[in-house]
């Protein structure tokens, strides 16, 4: 005969199985921390090695003349700020999937990627597209946008709070459409100092 | 309707069984491997308790093929739906009754 406290647990073990078959909460706050800091670390660099200030839609960065060798090297810049940020990400995440004796590639994180992959495509393939037609001042925004719909998206399968920092994000993003001179700036608080913060209170509200 | 522990559906006395169950109530298909990894069972086990389920019509499978290997999904039938929400409204009221 089972007794009360065997209810309990049969509630509270239920509850935890739709958890972690519905959530992939194996995401880290102290990755989110690094992104940050790569993030600024690459948007000082744009903007005071590379002298990348766009003000206006049609701008001349691409006609001056250092400009195209300058554009070349702002797209390398932006893929190592990627590289770095979605690699520590995954290893942060298979680190804390590990120790939760969960596997990182598993039903739950493969929906969270395929919610987000569709926003962040779009956006991807938009910037590109701008970027050939020499439409730099949006960029920086757009960026913002799309990740903040990939991230809102994703809060389905993860932490109830990525919504928000969706949400900061496609506002910032917005604002840098409407104050175009702040783009980079606004980027920068939106992938470093937001992302920065956010990681901390991950870190602080699950992690420890 | 007064609810008692005679209530409780003896398919769910396993844990293994409560736990397929729970995945599966907030997934709307789950194949086996996803099923073993979420529940940390080997593989023989897990197949014997779904097939209680499935045999009770509380679960059912679709066989398809995935790169010419085997790939089975798992659901949950309306009658295993109902039996699930009932079996968790009696554990609140057997919990909250002895309060």
């Amino acid at each position: 005969m089972k007794e009360q406290k065997d209810y309990i647990q049969d509630l509270a073990e239920i509850r935890s199985m739709m958890e972690r078959s519905s959530k992939f909460l194996s995401l880290s706050g102290l990755a989110g921390v690094m992104a940050g800091i790569y993030a600024l670390a690459g948007a000082w660099i744009a903007y005071s090695v590379l002298e990348f200030t766009p003000q206006t839609v049609s701008s001349g960065y691409i006609e001056t003349g250092t400009g195209a060798a300058n554009l070349t090297q702002l797209i390398l810049l932006a893929a190592v700020v990627l590289v770095l940020a979605v690699g520590t990400a995954i290893a942060f995440s298979y680190r804390k999937a590990s120790k939760r004796g969960e596997s990182v590639w598993n039903a739950v994180s493969k929906r969270l990627l395929a919610g987000m992959s569709v926003p962040l495509l779009t956006g991807g393939l938009l910037v590109l597209i701008l970027l050939s037609k020499g439409v730099l001042v949006l960029i920086a925004p757009l960026t913002l946008i799309f990740y903040g719909l990939a991230l809102y998206n994703a809060s389905k399968f993860s932490y109830d709070d990525v919504k928000y920092l969706g949400m900061i994000q496609i506002g910032l993003g917005l604002l840098g459409t409407l104050y175009t001179g702040y783009g980079l700036l606004l980027w920068a608080i939106g992938f470093g100092v937001v992302h920065i913060i956010y990681g901390i209170y991950i870190h602080i509200r699950y992690e420890r | 309707m007064k609810l008692s522990i005679d209530d409780l559906h003896k398919a769910f006395e396993s844990r293994v069984r409560l736990g397929i169950m729970s995945a599966l109530a907030v997934n709307d298909e789950l194949d086996f491997s996803s099923l073993k990894e979420f529940l940390d069972v080997t593989d023989g086990n897990l197949a014997t308790h779904i097939k209680k389920l499935e045999k009770l019509d509380f679960v059912e499978s679709e066989k398809s093929f995935i790169d010419n290997k085997p790939n089975t999904k798992y659901s949950m039938t309306k009658k295993g739906k109902k039996a699930f929400d009932d079996h968790l409204k009696v554990l609140e009221t057997i919990i909250n009754s002895n309060k």
